[in-house]
């Protein structure tokens, strides 16, 4: 027996009954589109958020100061003031794992330029703020060396400030304004960033260089921040271990005594939120691949029906010549194909469908290889599956009882 | 050419219904010769029909031996069956067992198509050859139903020449026909015997018997009588002297 017989007799019946074989098909095709589509979707927002959480700044490691301690009353992180500029100096020197790094002082004040005012943020730092923060300059320059060390009264503006303060696509360069009463020229606007995804507006920030902030504006010895960028994403938590050892040497920490400082990176945030994501993609594609099993029973159904109602033909066969084995493979063939078809077409309308929802919802999305090949072997495995039992069902009918069927 | 084709020895069938034990066959002994034209008769659950399964390979005896073209067929397991009977054996049903929506070459290539050794273009050769034979080679490419009765029981002949089969295995072949198609059909099965086809034929009907060369009659699962036919018929003849089918006179008739 030819393998290509058996293959044109089953494509054959399945051509006899075009509507039927959509139809069956349609559960496939459906179940393999909405695997795809939900994957896509689920990868999409993953990389969604690890964007959004990388645009807090690459690779970078957040040290605030301890929590308070007064009379066994403890406050949250940051309620002390324990963290000084030569910290932040020394894990430059001392941590090899750690690329750039920046104190950070940050305070509110009103900002007027003329007849405008507006309150914002205004944050201290060094340009090492820029590249850790992941900050782009629009128009104008960074602080110059100079700016930095001189505590010269510049400043960069957010979009949102420039807006309120200069009127929408104004350039504010070289202008002067008012921070506290006292004059800051802007050397610099950053590019817009919007909202972060915990909803703060990002652009609504005014930076001026670190010593200018933390001796003009504030009069303050202590620092809000120390914000350091790791060498890469994989040494993050080296970099982390790394910054807490030095810390715990300048602060003159003995062993017990708890930090007085809190490390925070980014790694665990992007984790955190990957694995929200992750779970929900996952919960997305089981509900989806609840469909296909649903396409496969569909598959099953309508094979027994067409074994039924092929019995005198399936006796005939065996009459003049067709083994069990030649009967069960026509129908697997026939089960397996619509399987096969069902894949591909429930691929071309996955892809289609994820192309929609990205194009109409604006939602990003990315078809991954692997969705491609779980769907199409899924589908495969429930053609076999499901079709195993009719088409055994069919191969070991009694070829008298089958002829005599009416 | 006397050479016993088909050889059966105290078949035995037994059939277990629950509780009850149907006996269909109590010890059958026949031996069938090379391009004899056997007719089987009996009146229903005389057992004739449960022999032509033992005798076409598609059920086995409880006890017994078969011996078909000097093969001992209950050696075989299914599938082995299922072979020979696609090589030794040609089936005409009494229903014709066409395959529907199928056009009367492609059925008549079936048994061919489970046969690894013939290609797709000596299949379609000699099917045509066996359609041929049996004059409807202009009716190639129709379906079943657009076949009259008659024709569509030629197909199935055709089916049943076209892997040039050991015997010829008919049951009840002119039951669903008129008088003139069975005798056309009747036709065939003669000319084939005279080129040296042996047959074996059920049929409760007497006249369409005594076209065979040779008449076993069963009861009870058993073979009452076993006549060689003194005045056989000829089909070609008797078609000749039959009225020219006139519907008004048929309908006056009636």
């Amino acid at each position: 027996m030819r393998i290509s017989n058996l293959l044109k007799v089953a494509l054959r019946s399945l051509n006899r009954n075009k509507m039927r074989t959509f139809l069956t098909m349609l559960g496939i095709i459906i179940g393999v589109a909405s695997v795809i589509a939900m994957l896509a979707i689920g990868q999409g927002s993953k990389q969604n958020v690890q964007a959004s959480v990388a645009s807090l700044g690459i690779n970078s490691i957040m040290v605030f100061p301890g929590s308070s301690n007064q009379g066994g009353v403890r406050g949250g992180a940051g309620t002390t003031a324990t963290l000084k500029v030569d910290d932040a100096l020394a894990i430059a020197e001392r941590c090899d794992l750690v690329d750039h790094v920046s104190p950070v002082v940050q305070t509110r004040a009103q900002v007027i330029y003329g007849a405008q005012n507006w309150n914002t943020t205004i944050v201290g730092g060094n340009n090492d703020y820029f590249y850790i923060r992941n900050l782009n300059i629009e128009t104008g320059n960074t602080f110059t060396e100079a700016d930095l060390r001189a505590a010269s009264k510049v400043c960069v503006l957010g979009q949102t400030v420039v807006t309120n303060l200069f009127g929408a696509g104004a350039n504010p360069i070289g202008r002067t304004i008012r921070i506290n009463q006292i004059p800051f020229e802007v050397v610099g606007t950053l590019s817009p960033k919007g909202q972060n995804t915990f909803g703060r507006d990002e652009d609504d920030i005014i930076i001026a260089p670190f010593n200018t902030v933390y001796k003009r504006l504030m009069n303050s010895t202590y620092i809000n921040m120390i914000l350091v960028s790791a060498i890469s994403q994989n040494s993050m938590d080296a970099a982390t271990a790394q910054i807490g050892q030095v810390l715990r040497q300048t602060h003159k920490l003995g062993p017990g005594t708890p930090d007085d400082f809190t490390i925070r990176n980014q790694a665990e945030l992007s984790n955190i939120f990957g694995s929200v994501t992750k779970e929900m993609t996952i919960l997305l594609a089981a509900i989806a691949s609840i469909s296909i099993v649903v396409g496969g029973i569909g598959i099953m159904n309508i094979m027994l029906v067409s074994v039924t109602e092929r019995t005198r033909e399936i006796g005939i066969r065996m009459a003049v010549g067709a083994k069990g084995s030649h009967v069960m493979t026509q129908f697997m063939i026939e089960a397996i194909f619509i399987g096969i078809l069902g894949g591909i077409l429930g691929i071309v309308l996955g892809v289609l469908v994820s192309m929609l929802v990205a194009h109409f919802a604006g939602w990003p999305i990315s078809i991954t290889l692997f969705s491609i090949l779980l769907s199409s072997i899924f589908s495969v495995v429930v053609g076999v599956f499901f079709g195993w039992y009719p088409a055994r069902k069919a191969a070991n009918l009694d070829p008298i009882d089958a002829l005599r069927y009416e | 050419m006397s050479e016993a084709i088909i050889s059966v020895q105290d078949l035995v069938k037994t059939y277990h219904m629950g509780a009850v034990n149907v006996h269909a066959l109590r010890g059958i002994t026949l031996a069938v010769k090379q391009g004899e034209y056997l007719a089987i008769m009996g009146a229903s659950g005389s057992g004739k029909t449960t022999f032509m399964n033992l005798l076409g390979c598609l059920d086995r005896p409880t006890s017994g031996n078969y011996f078909l073209d000097g093969v001992n067929v209950n050696t075989y397991n299914k599938n082995q069956l299922a072979e020979f009977r696609g090589k030794k054996i040609g089936f005409v049903f009494q229903s014709f067992n066409l395959l529907a929506r199928t056009s009367a070459l492609e059925n008549v290539e079936l048994p061919l198509f489970y046969n690894p050794a013939v290609g797709s273009k000596e299949r379609k050769e000699r099917a045509m050859h066996a359609l041929e034979s049996v004059g409807l080679a202009d009716r190639q490419s129709s379906l079943p139903n657009q076949l009259s009765g008659g024709q569509q029981q030629r197909v199935a002949i055709a089916r049943a020449l076209v892997n040039e089969p050991v015997v010829i295995m008919a049951d009840e072949p002119t039951g669903n026909l008129d008088t003139r198609t069975s005798y056309e059909i009747m036709d065939i099965f003669q000319s084939l015997n005279e080129k040296g086809s042996t047959i074996v034929m059920v049929t409760h009907e007497n006249d369409i018997a005594q076209f065979a060369t040779r008449n076993v009659i069963f009861r009870d699962g058993r073979i009452i009588a076993d006549n060689q036919i003194q005045k056989r018929r000829n089909a070609a003849l008797e078609l000749k002297n039959l009225p020219v089918l006139d519907l008004d006179n048929e309908i006056e008739e009636s």
